[in-house]
């Protein structure tokens, strides 16, 4: 009785899981969908889900008309260098908040995340005029450095928490048997956070790929990331909603597949820590 | 001989080395759609001509907007062409953010451009921007729902007429919605088209003294017109409805009219448009007080100031804004598919008025005056905007309130009396 209980529950779970899952992913379908229709069945009311007339005309004409792989290696120079260089000096930061925390380190913490509230375009015209004068505008070195300024906070805080839940005795035991601050970092704390290093780095990577303020206003022809082409394909005035969902999937195709490969270590960094 | 083959050789090889040295690569900020998509794919034109290349920086209208004027009020040289409307050309060619265009070529012929479009993208008689395009608005109507519904379309149309053929053409039972009309939040959505609109009513933004007027009744009997006949024979959800949405409804038979820009004229006829044979053309409704409810905007090419590369983009702006661009258009395209209100030698040319459109969008484009856009004298210049460099703003959030009461969130009346507050409130902080 027990067991049939169990199963039935499960069985709605799975389902109710699946339906949140649908639910989320509906959005993303119907992109992916109205890529491959013509305008025309594009604003079609009733909409057309499945059966229309199936074209790749939208990719072909996006494709002529827009450089593809200069934007795609924009975002993978951006978001990867970003995040690389936050990973770098956040590791330090959120180990000496975790293991030699001071008086004041829970305020430096709420501080640090109390700048994600400012809303962006309350800085850009400093920001603006800063590019100017470092010669960094349209360049991918100012968008590496600006969006990880933007992401360090959370990747501080997600190490911070994950390197709260390794054991300080650990560190210590290392220490007595001689290593010094960099071989104790490098050797002994990394390995054990990497499934927490990893997640953090997964979802700072996918949080810069979708950047799409600092990334639209402070670039033109050269360093324009994916944002930037999806942008250029949305229009008030014209229904080129085709060609929008063509370039919309052009441009989170390789962030969605690197996701989906990355899911298991993504949701065990995630909730790494979480249960005890 | 031999010397002078070397002679030859020689020129030739300095020429070529000298084109090569001048040529230069010109970034140029423009908006997404037909027209500048179809002027990318001819850039080639351009280099073969000049020797120069293009780098295309393509936004959406608004994120243009806004990545533009961050980029020449900092001075940021990003860009050596920008496209600007008839909003910011004044203004920024008052601040003498742009070039000059005064001295373009004989060839090019600057006084064949519309002197409506000349005359909005001038401060001070000083051309700032070359016309890539012209529009106004007029009346896109289904000839056989009138014909059923026992009327014809004058001309001319008044408001009155207006509303009493909606509300005919109106059958809800097969989603028919008489008219269909921009009631989106935004100054170059609901708000261009309540502006515009308020002109024929006689109302007007500010007086001669900069004092904003929406507590008069010309305000008041504008909003209330628009609201009512959009609630008999508007289509559901009209509050969020701008150019897109109006245009995909009429495109599938859901609007016997249609209000908007002239250059919505070319797709309402295209093949995407299933009442492509049955579309007619007026002008702007009035309402007999000598102001017609239609805009006027240009898309146009400007320069600014401080750019390393003048020469090179003054040349592509020649080359994009001439005849003989037009002529390759039409060439390669059909005449239907040309740039349009911008130069008053397409309208004289016999096979572009064979375009149906040709003669009302012309017409349309004539019969509004952005130098004296109201019935009762105003400050500002601009048809469906004032350009002070404050009204974004104010017509942003004046249009949010509008478009709360298009959706029965708060009365007109509470509607307009925020929208004096939050004009006054903006105007005293600005200093006027």
């Amino acid at each position: 009785m027990a067991r049939s209980i169990t199963t039935k529950r499960k069985t709605i779970n799975t389902a109710f899981a699946w339906a949140v899952g649908l639910l989320i992913f509906f959005p993303i379908l119907w992109t992916i969908l109205t890529s491959f229709k013509t305008e025309a069945d594009a604003i079609a009311f009733p909409p057309k889900f499945l059966f229309f007339d199936w074209t790749l005309e939208n990719y072909a004409v996006v494709q002529e008309r827009s450089d593809y792989m200069r934007f795609l290696w924009n975002s993978i120079i951006i978001a990867g260098g970003s995040t690389l260089l936050g990973i770098i000096i956040a590791i330090p930061a959120a180990w000496s908040m975790a293991f030699v925390p001071s008086r004041r380190t829970k305020d430096i913490l709420m501080w640090m995340l109390s700048t994600k509230m400012l809303p962006a375009v309350g800085v850009l015209y400093p920001m603006y005029l800063i590019f100017i004068k470092l010669g960094w505008l349209d360049t991918r070195i100012g968008l590496v450095i600006v969006l990880m300024l933007i992401n360090l906070p959370i990747i501080i805080w997600m190490l911070y928490t994950y390197f709260k839940e390794i054991p300080g005795e650990i560190l210590e035991a290392a220490r007595m048997d001689g290593a010094s601050l960099k071989s104790e970092i490098l050797y002994v704390l990394t390995p054990m956070a990497v499934p927490g290093i990893a997640s953090t780095i997964l979802l700072n990577v996918i949080l810069a790929w979708n950047e799409a303020f600092w990334t639209l206003n402070l670039t033109a022809a050269n360093a324009a990331p994916l944002t930037a082409f999806i942008a250029s394909y949305s229009s008030p005035e014209g229904l080129f909603y085709a060609k929008l969902s063509a370039a919309s999937t052009m441009a989170i195709a390789p962030i969605l597949i690197m996701g989906w490969f990355s899911q298991k270590q993504l949701v065990r960094g995630l909730t790494f820590g979480a249960v005890k | 001989m031999k010397l002078t083959v070397r002679a030859l050789m020689g020129a030739c090889a300095i020429g070529a080395f000298s084109a090569a040295a001048y040529a230069e690569t010109i970034t140029i900020a423009t908006v997404n759609n037909g027209d500048m998509i179809r002027m990318q794919g001819y850039t080639d034109d351009f280099t073969a001509k000049t020797g120069h290349t293009v780098e295309w920086v393509t936004l959406e209208e608004n994120v243009l907007r806004q990545r533009v004027t961050t980029d020449i009020t900092a001075k940021g040289g990003q860009f050596d062409i920008m496209t600007i409307g008839m909003y910011e050309t004044p203004i920024w060619g008052k601040n003498g953010w742009l070039v000059p265009l005064n001295d373009l070529s004989a060839e090019y012929d600057a006084a064949d451009i519309l002197p409506a479009m000349s005359g909005g993208l001038s401060y001070e008689g000083t051309l700032y921007a070359a016309p890539f395009y012209g529009e106004s608005s007029m009346v896109m109507y289904r000839k056989d729902l009138m014909e059923k519904a026992g009327l014809e379309m004058p001309e001319a149309p008044t408001w009155e007429f207006i509303r009493e053929a909606a509300a005919k053409m109106t059958d809800r039972a097969t989603e028919t919605n008489g008219i269909c009309l921009r009631g989106k939040a935004g100054w170059g959505e609901g708000g261009a088209f309540i502006t515009a609109m308020s002109n024929s009513f006689g109302a007007r933004w500010f007086d001669e003294n900069w004092k904003p007027q929406f507590d008069t009744e010309a305000w008041a009997n504008t909003v209330n017109f628009f609201k009512g006949m959009m609630d008999e024979s508007g289509p559901t959800g009209y509050a969020t409805n701008g150019f897109n949405e109006n245009l995909s409804l009429f495109q599938q038979g859901k609007c016997g009219m249609w209000i908007d820009a002239t250059v919505a004229a070319s797709f309402v006829t295209n093949k995407d448009s299933t009442v492509a044979e049955h579309v007619g053309f007026a002008l702007a409704p009035d309402n007999g007080l000598g102001k017609r409810s239609n805009w006027l905007w240009a898309w146009a090419l400007a320069i600014p100031a401080g750019t390393q590369k003048e020469a090179a983009a003054k040349q592509f702006i020649e080359w994009a804004t001439s005849k003989d661009y037009i002529e390759l258009v039409a060439a390669k395209e059909g005449w239907a598919n040309v740039p349009p209100g911008a130069r008053t030698s397409l309208y004289e040319n016999p096979e572009y008025q064979k375009v149906p459109f040709a003669k009302m969008t012309l017409d349309s484009i004539l019969s509004a005056n952005p130098n004296a856009p109201t019935v009762d004298p105003v400050p500002y210049v601009g048809v469906q905007f004032a350009a002070i460099p404050e009204f974004a703003g104010i017509a942003s959030d004046v249009s949010q309130e509008f478009s709360a009461a298009y959706a029965g969130q708060q009365t007109v009346e509470e509607a307009l009396a925020k929208a004096q507050a939050i004009a006054t409130d903006a105007m005293e902080a600005a200093g006027y």
